[in-house]
C-alpha cells in the first residue's frame, strides 16, 4: 500500500513516521514537500508528522496550515482519504479546519516529554480497531503546546459522537477532558498529540503503537 | 498605513502564561496584581487606500490567518498619520 509523509520547513518527526510506515508497509512513503501541490492518487494514508514548523511562528501549526499541499490533502480527506496528524501534525490539522478545536500551551507551561499512559476512548475507529479498549496503552508524548481545547458545545458532540480517540490517564497538559486525539465526524482523519511511530521497536522502549498502524492497515 | 492587530485569549479560555506573570509580580511585592492576560501585536504597514476597504481586508486577515477564532479574539486599530 502507497503512503506519503508531508514534510514542511522544520518538520523533524517525518523520518521517524517513514520509518514506521515502511516497517509495516514494506514500503517506503513518497515524502511530499509542503509546496507541492498535490498528493500522488495512489496515496491511501497520509501522515502529517511531528515537528516545529515554520518555528512555531505565530501559533503553532499555523503557518503550515496555509501551505499548498494542505488544500489538496483537504479536499481528498474530504473524499475519504486516511489521514494521521501526529503532535505538530495534530495542531496543522485544527489549524486547517480539518479538525475541531486548538491546542493550546500547556498548562503547566513546561514542555512535556515522557512516555504517556493512553485509554482507548474509541477503540472501534479505522485507527484503533486491533487495540482491546480494556488495556491502556504507553506512548511517548513531546509537546508544549499540546492543551487540548473546545468549547462546551463542541467537546458535547465530540464525546457524543465517539470523536475522542485517546485520553490522558494522567493528564500532562490540561487538555478539556484529557484528550490525547480525536477523529473527526467522518472517522477518516485522526489527530494525536502522542507518537505513535516512536513506540514501534522494543529497542526504543515499547510497542503499543503498531496497532495503530496495523489497525489502519487491515481497514484497507 | 499602518494596521495594528491585537490579539488575546478569549475571555474563559485558560491563560497559562497571563497567569505566570501575575504570580511572578506578585512575588515582586506588586501585590494589586489580581490577573494580568498576554497577548500579541501585530503590525502590518500596508498600501493607503480606502479605510473600509482596509479594515475589511484586515479583518479577512484575521480570521484567516492572523487569530485563531477558536481560541482567541482580536481588535484592529488603523493608524492613517503614520506611513
Amino acid at each position: 500500500m502507497q503512503t506519503a509523509v508531508i514534510v514542511f520547513p522544520a518538520s523533524n518527526c517525518d523520518r521517524d513516521a517513514a520509518v514506521a510506515l515502511e516497517a509495516h508497509t514494506g514500503k517506503a512513503p513518497h515524502m511530499i514537500w509542503h509546496k507541492d501541490t498535490s498528493i500522488p492518487d495512489d496515496v491511501r494514508l497520509v501522515i502529517v508528522p511531528g515537528g516545529f514548523s515554520y518555528g512555531d511562528y505565530l501559533r503553532s501549526g499555523a503557518i503550515a496550515s496555509q501551505s499548498p499541499v494542505i488544500k489538496d490533502l483537504k479536499q481528498k480527506a474530504e473524499a475519504g482519504l486516511t489521514v494521521l496528524g501526529i503532535c505538530n501534525g495534530f495542531q496543522v490539522l485544527t489549524e486547517a479546519g480539518m479538525l475541531p478545536g486548538a491546542l493550546m500551551r500547556n498548562a503547566g507551561q513546561k514542555f512535556v516529554c515522557k512516555v504517556s499512559r493512553l485509554r482507548l476512548a474509541n477503540a472501534q475507529t479505522r485507527f484503533t480497531k486491533l487495540y482491546d479498549a480494556k488495556d491502556d496503552i504507553d506512548i511517548p508524548v513531546a509537546h508544549h503546546d499540546g492543551n487540548y481545547f473546545a468549547d462546551d458545545d463542541t467537546l458535547r458532540r465530540l464525546e457524543g459522537n465517539g470523536q475522542v480517540v485517546f485520553r490522558y490517564v494522567d493528564n500532562p497538559n490540561g487538555s478539556r477532558n484529557d484528550i490525547a486525539g480525536i477523529v473527526n465526524q467522518a472517522g477518516n482523519v485522526l489527530g494525536m498529540m502522542p507518537h505513535p511511530e516512536r513506540a514501534v521497536d522494543a529497542l526504543h522502549g515499547g510497542t503499543d503503537g503498531n496497532n495503530l498502524f496495523k489497525s489502519i492497515l487491515g481497514s484497507m | 498605513m499602518i494596521a495594528r492587530v491585537y490579539v488575546g485569549l478569549k475571555p474563559g479560555v485558560l491563560d497559562p502564561q497571563g497567569r505566570t506573570i501575575a504570580s511572578s509580580l506578585n512575588d515582586l511585592g506588586f501585590d494589586e496584581v489580581q490577573d494580568a492576560t498576554q497577548g500579541k501585536v501585530i503590525e502590518l504597514k500596508l498600501a493607503d487606500g480606502d479605510r473600509d476597504t482596509v479594515e475589511a481586508r484586515v479583518k479577512e486577515m484575521c480570521e484567516k490567518l492572523l487569530a485563531n477564532t477558536v481560541i482567541e479574539s482580536y481588535r484592529i486599530e488603523l493608524d492613517e498619520t503614520e506611513a
